[in-house]
């Protein structure tokens, strides 16, 4: 019961202002977008634990078949469980209508959550739930205090619970998190969980930019031919230049 | 056309015959010539003077890969945000045009900048070339408008709240105000009717202001002339041909030289746009992959970049007699001040090379208080930004408003009569 009271009064003492967004401590993910193997296992976890709730809306499933090294049979077999084509594009099959009223608010689109937060964020996010019976779906999560999103990856994970001390802060002891504890233990371990996010957030990543592998590849080669150019455009200027005294 | 001219000065047959059919009926020949071909341009322009052939480069990319945007994006709060998705991932080389347009804002913004401080370093703006120092100035004005307007157009949400901050500022106004905002946005807040307009403004009226201006502000410089670093006349020595013995034709002589800068400038242009377009969230902000969202203010508003400067002035004078407006006013000033620039400077001397310490120490502080304003502007509105920003501003203004003062009683070297050039 006491912890209880003392959980109960860490959370309406420390809300955001404690480890809101931007102070909460990220992990680094550790994620490379040219490794295809990491990003097939990411969007097979993608669809398994993410494509229920959550939508991809501007990304096509031919798209990542190509770029992936994914045949078109396989994406439909293996990948596309709510049927369609494949030049669709990665909708989620909970209705918007539902999913407000079951969460409050609509599972944000996908597609570009790596680019408007950041891989360490997403990595730190899907590692940092801990169990809060305060909660309408018994989890919290250090990283989004408050998150609507439960714990969908509990059952490999399992629950967490958050390390609570007493932090005398201007001669005041109040309940703090000061980290997560290991709870009841999932499917993974620790380390196998962590490389399940990376290759989740690593396809996050992916398909928040499909073409930024090959933009980062080819840009060497544009530099390097400008290289080249600027070397002849320099011996040209020095050739009508040296008529100039 | 640059070929077309000397073929036909050799004599090129029919090259030639049709080169004198069009001149007969209209003065292309002569305009080469007077624009650029025999404009001649003094010979130890450095490095600094890259910087205005590198500006028109970039307006002539932003106005290409603006077309080819145009053909995709569309112009509605329903489809804006999407439709510029559609071209980064659909449109074959979608992305390229589309980070060369948003990489070229900020290089525009660059380029610009060092062009103007090259005129601070030389005192290029002094007697007899006020005028084009104006249209300059105008041109700087345009294009902040033209960077507004456009960057609200991906419908981001930092393109939202940026646009409702910078046109709120209106609404400090007193009496017309707000008033004067809702005639701005077309509506009571910034809307699908507010996307249409400032497309309309970014894609045709600002474009071709700018466009314009370009052209008035080139006609100016080939008729006064260039300054150069040493900040002296050329055109007070001129050979028996007529022309400035220290000058030499820009053709073929800094059309090869701004090849060259070209190419170096494209060096690292490119290395943005292929190995880091965001440029770490400063060239496109985290904030704006999030479509829109009225409901949701982004944790930390601040413009982009090439803004932040007047912005951190903007925040930096409070509020009293229960208004906003000093800081409104405070920013206006701080550019307004810019055009007075040739009347403020009363040095005997143009060129930073034979000025006094007093402006070679007070333009090394305004260069950094410049940047530090810029980088508070970045930042949110906490300590030590606070204090950086004040004193920022306090300089910014004391340096040109004092600079009638100090500039005359300044030492200086003697310039000399002819221009210092080394070959090499």
């Amino acid at each position: 019961m006491l912890i209880k009271k003392i959980f109960l009064a860490a959370m309406m003492l420390v809300p955001a202002a404690a480890f809101g967004e931007s102070a909460a401590h990220l992990d680094h993910a550790g994620t490379d977008i040219n490794n295809q193997a990491s990003l097939q296992r990411g969007a097979r976890n993608f669809v398994n634990y993410c494509l229920g709730c959550h939508s991809a809306k501007y990304v096509r499933w031919n798209r990542v078949g190509a770029d992936l090294g994914i045949s078109e049979e396989d994406l439909q077999q293996n990948l596309m469980f709510t049927g369609g084509k494949p030049f669709d594009t990665m909708q989620s099959a909970m209705p918007h209508a539902q999913a407000i009223e079951w969460f409050g608010v609509a599972p944000p689109d996908l597609s570009l959550i790596a680019r408007s937060r950041g891989v360490d964020y997403l990595y730190t996010f899907l590692r940092s739930f801990y169990a809060d019976a305060s909660r309408p779906n018994g989890v919290n999560n250090l990283v989004l205090p408050n998150a609507a999103m439960p714990h969908v990856l509990a059952d490999l994970q399992g629950v967490r619970t958050a390390r609570i001390e007493l932090v005398t802060h201007d001669g005041q002891a109040t309940p703090h998190i000061v980290g997560l504890a290991d709870g009841a233990p999932g499917t993974l371990s620790a380390e196998e969980y962590d490389s399940f996010v990376r290759d989740t957030v690593n396809f996050l990543d992916y398909i928040g930019e499909p073409v930024k592998a090959k933009r980062q590849s080819m840009g060497i080669w544009v530099v390097l031919f400008l290289m080249v150019f600027w070397l002849f455009t320099y011996l040209l200027k020095k050739e009508y230049w040296k008529d100039i005294h | 056309m640059a070929n077309e001219a000397t073929s036909a000065a050799n004599g090129g047959g029919r090259m030639q015959a049709l080169l004198g059919w069009i001149d007969e009926r209209f003065p292309l020949t002569q305009m080469w010539n007077e624009q650029w071909g025999k404009y001649y341009a003094p010979k130890n322009l450095n490095n600094w003077y890259y910087f205005g052939s590198l500006s028109l480069m970039v307006l002539v990319m932003q106005i290409l890969t603006g077309i080819f945007l145009t053909m995709n994006y569309k112009p509605s709060a329903a489809e804006a945000f999407g439709s510029v998705e559609y071209i980064m991932r659909d449109v074959e080389w979608g992305w390229l045009i589309r980070y060369l347009h948003s990489t070229g804002a900020s290089a525009f913004f660059i380029v610009v900048y060092l062009h103007m401080f090259r005129a601070m370093l030389y005192g290029s703006y002094r007697k007899p070339r006020e005028l084009l120092w104006i249209f300059g100035m105008v041109i700087y004005l345009v294009l902040m408008g033209e960077a507004f307007f456009g960057y609200l157009l991906p419908w981001g949400n930092m393109s939202y709240w940026g646009a409702q901050v910078i046109v709120s500022l209106f609404g400090t106004l007193p009496v017309i105000g707000s008033g004067l905002v809702e005639w701005i946005r077309g509506d009571f807040y910034i809307s699908d009717i507010t996307l249409n307009r400032f497309f309309a403004l970014h894609v045709i009226a600002l474009p071709m202001v700018l466009i314009f201006l370009v052209v008035a502000h080139l006609l100016a410089l080939h008729e006064v002339g260039s300054n150069n670093p040493d900040g002296i006349e050329v055109k007070k020595n001129k050979g028996p041909d007529g022309h400035p013995l220290d000058s030499i034709p820009s053709h073929p002589y800094y059309s090869v030289k701004d090849l060259m800068g070209l190419a170096f400038f494209l060096i690292l242009f490119c290395g943005v746009v292929f190995l880091a377009p965001a440029f770490g969230g400063l060239f496109l902000e985290p904030p704006n992959f999030e479509p829109a969202n009225p409901m949701q203010t982004p944790p930390h508003i601040a413009p982009v970049w090439y803004f932040t400067p007047f912005y951190a002035m903007l925040r930096a004078v409070p509020a009293f007699f229960g208004t906003q407006i000093w800081g409104v006013l405070v920013m206006g000033a701080a550019i307004v001040l810019l055009f007075f620039l040739p009347w403020l400077d009363r040095a005997p001397v143009k060129s930073i090379r034979y000025r006094g310490p007093i402006y070679k120490v007070g333009l090394a502080l305004f260069v950094v208080c410049f940047v530090t304003l810029g980088y508070c502007g970045l930042k949110p509105a906490v300590e030590p930004f606070k204090t950086l920003s004040v004193v920022g501003t306090v300089y910014y203004f004391a340096f040109f408003l004092l600079m009638p003062w100090y500039s005359r009683i300044d030492s200086h070297k003697p310039e000399p009569q002819r221009v210092k050039y080394h070959a090499h």
